[in-house]
């Protein structure tokens, strides 16, 4: 089957710095930190919680500006996801005939539909058995595609929908996806990304299986510490990312910025362990992407590690790093230590984010990573702000349900060799 | 309660539950046409309704009913014939 030739034309952000792609990258140039206390506010909602901390988007989105038709079946999930996705299309400067010429679809997806939506539509139906009091959108704010549902009726879009749901995956299998459909000339055009919002249910999820950190609840900006010897788990955060993928046929038609090529793409399974990360399977989804790619491992300049904060993933990745690229080269760093996990949207935002450092030529640093933990050691960690030309990059994604994903970007233009 | 009481009630429902604004809210304003209700807002309304109005809709009662609701001025018909057989009802 012949292939088309993927680039990205367009990136949107909510992250917890803020709504706009350009708030989130000067905080992570600055060495921000978005992570603060949450106990007087979730100690009202839920109790038994190891964690308290988590990094909440800074401010309230312009909701209004949705009108109510498109607003009503959106949770605060889907709510950042159309708002990550008008940054992008704008900036892309896509002319709005092109969403319902069926050329034109979204893979979009989040861990679930909405927490707080979940736990409303539950409350009503625990409280009384009952669900008449459940508004009619609340179903639609619940539902799994519900970012891609809804992105595609604000856009009027009609072509393909896809929501790959993969947990903290969801995004880079969105982007995967979205770019096999350009690639093999299904579409020419795909709003790629994911979103997830930061709920004390959410942070409750992964306290119960003792994966968030929760000795600096004190010091919240000292944590997550992903690749860090005093690591002690992750901190939920929340956003949404969405990235333009074009066929290169289509932005050089429409005279197109382009920001950046998608080369390559792997997602597969542990197939051993729901939980527990798999070093070797992390490295044969790496090996698989590079050669979906047809690039060497040498050819990597930086890695966009998945790295949490846990003491089993981030020493598991940090293996198959190594394994797959030898000491030495690429250059890793994770922004989790900047941004907490977003969850769904993670991989895309620091998908976006890295592109960003690519063409920049500049690599931003692991955030709290002051000596790096067992098992850490053997990869070249970004300490701190790191000048360097960077010709291509991995992204690395992995999610809870033993999947992997990565993906691979290179500078528009540039050659493999 | 009179028409006019019942009138002005729905007329905040309108406006809080549909965000629509006060003075399109004329009595022969269409629900679909004019002021843009679509099925999803005749549920919520009708859960608005029965909420405001205490009393409950019956599906195979007041399905034909509630279906040939047009204006604004059908809801508050309905909503007087519903108090009305509330009235009538033992206590």
């Amino acid at each position: 089957m012949a292939s088309v030739k993927v680039v990205i034309t367009g990136v949107g952000a909510v992250s917890p710095f803020g709504i706009g792609f350009p708030r989130m990258m000067d905080a992570l140039y600055a060495g921000s930190s978005a992570v603060v206390s949450l106990k007087e506010q979730w100690e009202n909602e839920v109790k038994g919680l190891n964690c308290w901390v988590g990094a909440p988007l800074k401010e309230r989105l312009p909701s209004q500006e949705i009108p109510r038709q498109y607003r009503r079946t959106m949770g605060p999930t889907a709510l950042m996801a159309v708002f990550a996705a008008k940054e992008a299309i704008a900036g892309a400067g896509i002319p709005h005939a092109v969403f319902s010429n069926g050329r034109t679809g979204v893979s979009f997806s989040s861990t679930t539909g909405s927490a707080a939506s979940l736990t409303a539509y539950f409350k009503e139906y625990f409280e009384g058995a009952f669900v008449k009091n459940v508004s009619s959108g609340g179903f639609f704010q619940v539902m799994s595609h519900t970012c891609a549902a809804n992105i595609a009726h604000f856009l009027n879009i009609r072509g393909r929908v896809i929501s790959p749901d993969a947990a903290c995956s969801s995004s880079a299998q969105a982007i995967g996806m979205g770019y096999e459909a350009i690639k093999y000339g299904i579409q020419d055009m795909m709003l790629c990304g994911g979103a997830d919002e930061l709920n004390a249910i959410v942070c409750g999820s992964f306290d119960l299986l003792n994966a968030t950190s929760c000795r600096y609840n004190g010091t919240p900006n000292e944590t997550p510490r992903p690749f860090d010897r005093d690591r002690d788990g992750t901190v939920c955060g929340e956003g949404a990312g969405c990235v333009v993928l074009e066929s290169e046929e289509s932005a050089l038609a429409r005279g197109a910025s382009i920001l950046a090529e998608v080369a390559g793409f792997s997602t597969s399974s542990d197939g051993s362990h729901l939980a527990q990360p798999h070093s070797a399977s992390i490295a044969q989804c790496m090996r698989e992407a590079l050669a979906s790619a047809h690039m060497a491992p040498e050819k990597v300049d930086y890695i966009s590690a998945h790295a949490t904060g846990t003491l089993l993933g981030d020493a598991a990745e940090a293996q198959a790093i190594h394994e797959v690229f030898g000491g030495g080269r690429p250059a890793v760093s994770s922004l989790k230590g900047h941004m907490g996990h977003t969850l769904g949207a993670s991989g895309v935002l620091e998908l976006s984010a890295s592109f960003k450092m690519m063409n920049d030529g500049i690599l931003i640093p692991t955030l709290n990573l002051k000596t790096p933990g067992e098992g850490c050691e053997d990869i070249d960690h970004v300490t701190e702000l790191r000048k360097c030309r960077i010709n291509a990059f991995a992204k690395n994604s992995f999610a809870f349900g033993g999947i992997n994903s990565v993906i691979i970007i290179k500078r528009y233009g540039a050659d493999n060799d | 309660m009179t028409e006019q009481e019942i009138a002005e009630r729905v007329k905040k429902i309108m406006v809080e539950e549909f965000e629509l604004k006060e003075e399109i809210l004329v009595p022969t304003a269409s629900l679909y046409d004019e002021l843009g209700l679509d099925s999803l807002d005749s549920v919520d309304l009708v859960v608005a309704l029965e909420r405001e109005f205490s009393f409950k809709v019956v599906r195979n009662l007041d399905e034909e009913k509630i279906r040939a609701i047009r204006q604004l001025k059908d809801i508050h018909e309905f909503i007087m014939e519903k108090q009305k057989a509330m009235q009538g009802e033992p206590k």
